[in-house]
């Protein structure tokens, strides 16, 4: 075995090499996570933690298990296609921190000790319980603006108007009823805020 | 137990891919749904849009985006006949010199149109969830992707918040969030569409100027949509594979 006379060094040396390769193979192992790979190069689980996300929208159906008089009114008038939390809100958005009632002194007290817990969206609590939460209704000189305000940009059929030419600083909801907003439409006694 | 070494083999493979599948967790959430069954998009009808900023709010409100951040945003344009000078020259070709904003990116509307002249309309903006996404390519840790069912997501563990693929998306969609510090960007709700409900954006859009799409669904009305109408994607010559179709938008559009 001539050839390999004096060779001891190089053998160490690729004994190095192959323990450096372990290392790296092991470190390799807890670094990378599992799913790391699974679809592409990415952590295939970050899907189901994106999905698990929680949505603040129920959409119509919720409200209409129980005002399927309002959903009957709405499908025969102009508004049909308008999503009810498109006006009256999400169901799971809770009121901004400064909205929020002011805790008592109890309450304060506690809350230095136990981490409070933000109370539930005030129109969840209404789906869960009616009696408890009457929800705001919505403004509707700020909310029939947004959309009916006249703008060179609007689509030319659809419906705009000046609110100060149009109706004389007269609340909307005189004669516009806003679920069913088409003037024949019977007008309610009270909608939309004062 | 008695297993030959015949059965031993041919068991152990299958343990081996059972194991992995537990250790990667439940990838699908909602049980019924299956990525490989979509690929999501969206189309985006210009002459139903009234810059209401209905999509805006319900995004913001949906997803948490920080104020001064905006995952869908409406752009208002303002095309003029003439773009002249006060001495009475034209200076440019009106397609190339549109006047475009986006006050709080539509959020609360916009202010009256001065000029009577020339053609006002609202663009709304959003993540294109492009097929070949320039942002994907350049993540350095993989930790934005192409999901399989064609939604472009970020993976916020993952992020490093180096904010190469803010640059990188050349429709501007993407921000670093202030707080978490890593790259945030419109997920067409995944946690919605997941579990078989609409966008945020499209459930509140009064007009229906928005509408989720799903380009593996035959029954989807997108397929008579894009044969019957003239449809366009923003910045076709970047090839991006953009998924946002925009019906009749003007060529002024970037």
């Amino acid at each position: 075995m001539s050839i390999f006379k004096d060779a001891g060094h190089l053998f160490r040396f690729a004994g190095l090499f192959v323990l450096a390769f372990l290392v790296f193979l092991v470190v390799r192992h807890y670094v990378v996570p599992k799913s790391f790979g699974q679809y592409g190069h990415y952590r295939g689980a970050a899907i189901g933690e994106i999905a698990q996300h929680p949505a603040k929208f129920a959409g119509h159906e919720a409200c209409e298990t129980c005002h399927s008089d309002v959903a009957d009114k709405k499908k025969a008038g102009k508004h049909a296609h308008v999503n009810c939390e498109a006006c009256h809100g999400a169901i799971f958005e809770r009121l901004p921190v400064a909205e929020q009632p002011k805790p008592n002194l109890f309450q304060r007290a506690v809350a230095l000790i136990v981490r409070p817990i933000p109370p539930d969206p005030p129109l969840l609590r209404h789906a869960e319980d009616p009696s408890s939460v009457k929800p705001v209704l919505p403004d509707t000189a700020m909310l029939c603006a947004r959309c009916h305000m006249a703008s060179a940009a609007k689509p030319k059929g659809f419906p705009q108007v000046v609110p100060a030419e149009h109706s004389n600083g007269m609340p909307c909801e005189t004669c516009h009823q806003p679920h069913s907003p088409g003037m024949d439409a019977p007008v309610a006694a009270a909608g939309g805020a004062k | 137990m008695n297993l030959s070494r015949r059965q031993m083999l041919i068991l152990l493979p299958a343990a081996a891919v059972a194991w992995k599948s537990v250790l990667a967790g439940s990838p699908e959430e909602s049980p019924n749904y299956k990525m490989t069954d979509h690929w999501w998009g969206m189309l985006i009808d210009i002459p139903k849009c009234i810059g209401c900023g209905n999509c805006v709010r319900a995004c913001a409100t949906e997803n948490d985006v920080p104020d001064g951040y905006f995952r869908t945003w409406v752009e208002r344009y303002h095309r003029s006949d003439w773009p002249m000078t006060e001495s009475g020259e034209v200076t440019a070709n009106p397609l190339i010199v549109p006047e475009v904003i986006s006050p709080d990116g539509g959020k609360e509307g916009f202010p009256a149109a001065t000029d009577e002249s020339g053609k006002y309309f609202f663009v709304p903006k959003m993540c294109n969830h492009c097929v070949d996404s320039p942002c994907t390519q350049v993540c350095p840790v993989g930790a934005t992707f192409v999901a399989p069912d064609g939604v472009v997501l970020v993976d916020p563990t993952y992020c490093l918040g180096c904010a190469y693929c803010v640059q990188a998306c050349p429709y501007g969609c993407r921000y670093v969030h202030p707080t978490k510090e890593v790259a945030d960007k419109c997920t067409l709700c995944y946690h919605r569409i997941t579990k078989g409900l609409t966008t945020a954006c499209c459930e509140a859009c009064p007009t229906g100027a928005r509408q989720l799409v799903d380009l593996k669904d035959p029954k989807d009305p997108i397929h008579e949509f894009l044969k019957t109408h003239s449809v366009q994607v923003l910045k076709p010559q970047m090839a991006t594979g953009a998924k946002l179709f925009y019906n009749d938008l003007d060529g002024s559009v970037r």
